[in-house]
């Protein structure tokens, strides 16, 4: 008891005028806020992670949840979270774990950068008047082609094309599987991609049975752990990715906390129920590139040479020398995963402090392949930490083909970011595998509300491309002469290769 | 804006300048009297088999010797003179265009398929990269450029293009907004035995410039128009593709077009879109491109700049105006606008 308690986080109040006892604050907060104690509402604030699931199912706008009423003394470097860290260390001598995304208040550098438009020397494009086309392929292309003229004139296409993933836009959905999501989590983000034209990845949580109708535009995994991987597996997937690391978590596996390892999640990632599914730090067969190039090509071999296979790393100091050497290992494309990517759990120490942020890897990454010669040949997705279009059109402007989004998927479903995934009771039905939280998410209701998502955000980037003259997606690739600077240093607009607004 | 004309005769019969002049000055609204050029394909025929280098110097005593020694390092240089100029009131002689014919050694390059290309174009990249004060601005076999700061009838009375006699002519009336009054800066734009003239402005350039540097080339001219001459370059001397395919890979058709194509030609798009993606240009253009036995016209995938074509006898015209090309040829027939990222070709059938 020398630590004693600690200030609360939030506060949670029942305005008494205004409720009606209805108690359904009692049954949504899965986090034990609140009880009923003689037809009154009381409340345990001490529990709260401001998920506002109460707030959302109150009739009467009855609840309020106030932020830190009581803080520490306010210091610049023995910060409230430093602090609580170390009263938590001090009690349990562990590794503290949490979730979503690195939470220290680095600067944003998307939040640096403005997009360009024409005016009078060119004309912007209007995309409700003319052809915008954001079709993006995502796979192997071919450095130059072969074609013959025949003495009829028709020209013979002499080159085989690789197969490639067709996108109707250019935003798919990353990987979050199922055991860190539920399974209606994920059939919600599935019906959307299918009905988008898009695609989604499993994770590293093998594909659950009611999910192959969806298979067509399913990204399988294969991770350190191998969960969930069989031939039957790896067949169903139009894609295979390999993940090296995540953004959330660089050089360490993934961990889904045994709380979540329900019957199905155990039957479809083939480990027993109710275990910690903690995945190996590195592949235990891959101890150097040219061991990930025997693995991209026995997937390829297994599945015929029918699927792309994409390797995801996560954000790091040498990621640019990195995937030069995975788009030489028969690699489709290549996955960066910045530092800001969500994760249903890590330790906060990775999640944190390691890595770096998708928009400089991005842009070093397609500049050291332009170097090279093979920019063209492999694709380049980028993931971890895309909230909006502008982001989109940002990131493919620095040279990515193609973006996964993760969090921004999840708080289209209802998700408000409150950080506590790896405790598995999710009140949004989300990040969890209680049934009775789990059946809140209708996965009719939620892919719709995806599906709106992408559309916005596809509309937007239509127009913001109209707006710089551009009709197709692939204009805007790598397209940094269309990107201007606002306030960043000088060593990172040379990384990025971008002018200063006014230059 | 920007007004552009070209005309081949398929006969190989030879045109002298005066009447490009007058048609391109007749484009006088489209430009601003900052800059206008000219490029002409046959003139040296008594050096048709050298190439012909042609500079500015900002100073003579100061760059002209390391240029006279590169060239030396890497072939034999059998004539240079300066190009011939007449004093003119309006143009400010801020350059001295000097000319090489330059013979180069092939055995120097014995990797490349070709040399004698591979040396001219590794010379001009070198110079216009390295060298202050100095700018290669044509580097083909009997062909020359001739351009400065100017309206159309100055430059060519500055450079008397009225004596030189070509079969592919190209003219270019500049309203410009990035680099006014820089010669450079004027069309056309060449490189070895491709000119380029354009009309627009390319919104995928930092695309297609940082895609074609990956295959060794710079761009060094501060202005969108040096990438499409180095894009076909590319596509047609080193990929091999004929100019209606180059054409379809720089202005392809929307996929809503290709998915409707019977399977072979959906096949052939789909390939050319996927492997040349980089390649595509946006945004608001028409060019003329030309090497020595053809010239290519097209325009933008929706055509937002203009392009007419008209025949007579052996000669194609392709330009911004109608009125352009009447005035070089009143009694020209067919006159024609081609659809949207539809290619105008003319070919020598000699």
């Amino acid at each position: 008891m020398s630590i004693g308690t600690v200030p609360m986080k939030f506060k949670v109040s029942v305005d008494s005028e205004q409720c009606m006892a209805c108690a359904r604050c009692v049954e949504n907060c899965s986090y034990g806020v609140f009880r009923m104690e003689d037809g009154v509402v009381r409340v345990s604030s001490r529990h709260c992670v401001a998920c506002h699931r109460c707030l959302a199912m109150c009739p009467r706008d009855a609840i309020s949840i106030e932020s830190r009423p009581i803080d520490y003394r306010d210091h610049p470097l023995w910060t409230t979270g430093v602090k609580e860290a170390i009263f938590n260390q001090a009690r349990t001598g562990k590794i503290i774990v949490g979730a979503m995304g690195n939470a220290l208040p680095y600067p944003v550098i998307f939040d640096r950068l403005v997009l360009d438009a024409c005016q009078v020397t060119n004309p912007s494009i209007d995309p409700l008047r003319e052809p915008m086309e954001l079709r993006t392929y995502i796979g192997k292309k071919p450095s130059h082609l072969d074609l013959r003229t025949k003495e009829n004139g028709d020209v013979e296409l002499m080159s085989t094309l690789v197969p490639n993933l067709k996108l109707e836009t250019p935003i798919m959905i990353g990987h979050m599987s199922y055991g860190a999501i539920s399974l209606n989590a994920q059939t919600s983000l599935a019906k959307a991609v299918s009905q988008i034209g898009t695609f989604m990845g499993t994770g590293e949580g093998g594909l659950h049975e009611s999910l192959y109708p969806y298979q067509d535009n399913m990204i399988v995994q294969v991770a350190s752990g191998r969960f969930g991987v069989n031939i039957d597996y790896l067949e169903r997937g139009a894609a295979i990715e390999i993940k090296i690391g995540q953004g959330a978590k660089p050089g360490i596996g993934g961990h889904l906390p045994g709380e979540k390892v329900n019957k199905e999640v155990s039957v479809t990632r083939m480990i027993p129920e109710g275990s910690d599914a903690i995945s190996p730090a590195p592949h235990h067969d891959i101890y150097s590139i040219e061991d990930l190039k025997q693995l991209v090509r026995s997937l390829k071999e297994a599945t015929e040479w029918k699927k792309p296979v994409f390797v995801k790393i996560a954000a790091v100091h040498n990621s640019a020398a990195i995937a030069a050497g995975i788009a030489r290992s028969s690699a489709d494309a290549i996955v960066i995963d910045g530092f800001r990517g969500g994760t249903g759990a890590a330790p906060r120490v990775f999640r944190d402090h390691v890595g770096i942020p998708v928009e400089a890897a991005i842009a070093s990454v397609d500049a050291k392949l332009r170097q090279q010669g093979i920019r063209n040949e492999v694709s380049v997705i980028a993931s971890g930490g895309i909230r909006e279009s502008a982001d989109v059109a940002k990131i493919i402007a620095l040279g990515a083909d193609a973006v996964y989004i993760g969090t921004a998927a999840l708080i289209a479903l209802g998700c408000r970011v409150c950080g506590t995934c790896n405790r598995g009771v999710c009140a949004w039905g989300i990040a969890t595998q209680r049934p009775d939280l789990v059946k809140r998410l209708d996965p009719e209701i939620g892919s719709n509300q995806v599906v709106n998502l992408i559309h916005g955000w596809t509309d937007e980037l239509a127009e913001l491309m109209g707006a710089a003259g551009i009709n197709s997606i692939e204009s805007l690739r790598g397209n940094r002469d269309r990107l201007r600077s606002y306030m960043l240093d000088e060593a990172l607009m040379t990384v990025l290769d971008v002018k200063s607004v006014g230059a | 804006m920007c007004g552009i004309i070209g005309v081949i005769d398929r006969k190989r019969e030879l045109m002298d300048g005066s009447s490009i002049k007058r048609a391109l000055s007749k484009m006088d609204e489209r430009g601003s009297g900052e800059g206008a050029g000219y490029v002409a394909y046959g003139v040296f025929p008594e050096f048709k088999n050298y190439y012909a280098i042609h500079v500015f110097f900002d100073n003579i005593h100061e760059s002209k010797a390391a240029v006279d020694h590169l060239l030396s390092e890497w072939g034999i240089v059998v004539h240079d003179e300066e190009i011939p100029t007449s004093d003119h009131a309006k143009i400010r002689k801020i350059h001295t265009p000097w000319r090489y014919f330059f013979k180069p050694d092939a055995t120097l390059m014995p990797r490349s398929t070709a040399p004698e290309e591979d040396i001219v174009a590794h010379i001009v990249m070198k110079v216009n990269t390295t060298m202050a004060g100095v700018l290669v601005f044509s580097s083909g076999k009997n062909i020359g450029v001739f351009k400065a700061s100017g309206w159309p009838e100055d430059v060519a009375e500055f450079y008397k293009i009225h004596e030189y006699k070509g079969y592919i002519w190209l003219g270019h009336n500049r309203y410009p907004t990035n680099t006014p009054g820089w010669w450079g800066g004027a069309h056309p734009f060449n490189l070895l035995n491709w000119s380029v003239v354009h009309n627009g402005e390319i919104t995928s350039y930092g695309t297609n410039r940082r895609y074609i540097e990956s295959y060794g080339y710079h761009c060094t001219m501060f202005t969108d128009t040096e990438v499409v001459a180095y894009l076909v370059d590319l596509l047609v001397r080193k990929h091999g593709l004929s100019a209606e395919m180059a054409v379809k890979a720089l202005a392809p058709p929307f996929w809503d077009e290709i998915d409707r194509m019977p399977e072979k030609a959906r096949l052939l798009h789909t390939a050319i879109r996927l492997a040349y993606g980089p390649a595509l240009m946006n945004g608001p253009f028409a060019i003329v491109v030309a090497n020595e036995d053809s010239i290519v016209g097209f325009t933008d995938r929706i055509k937002l700049r203009p392009l007419v074509s008209g025949e007579y006898g052996n000669r194609l015209y392709i330009s911004s105006e109608e009125a352009a090309i009447r005035t070089m040829e009143p009694d020209v027939e067919n006159i024609m606008m081609p659809r949207a990222g539809s290619p105008i070709i003319g070919r020598l059938v000699v």
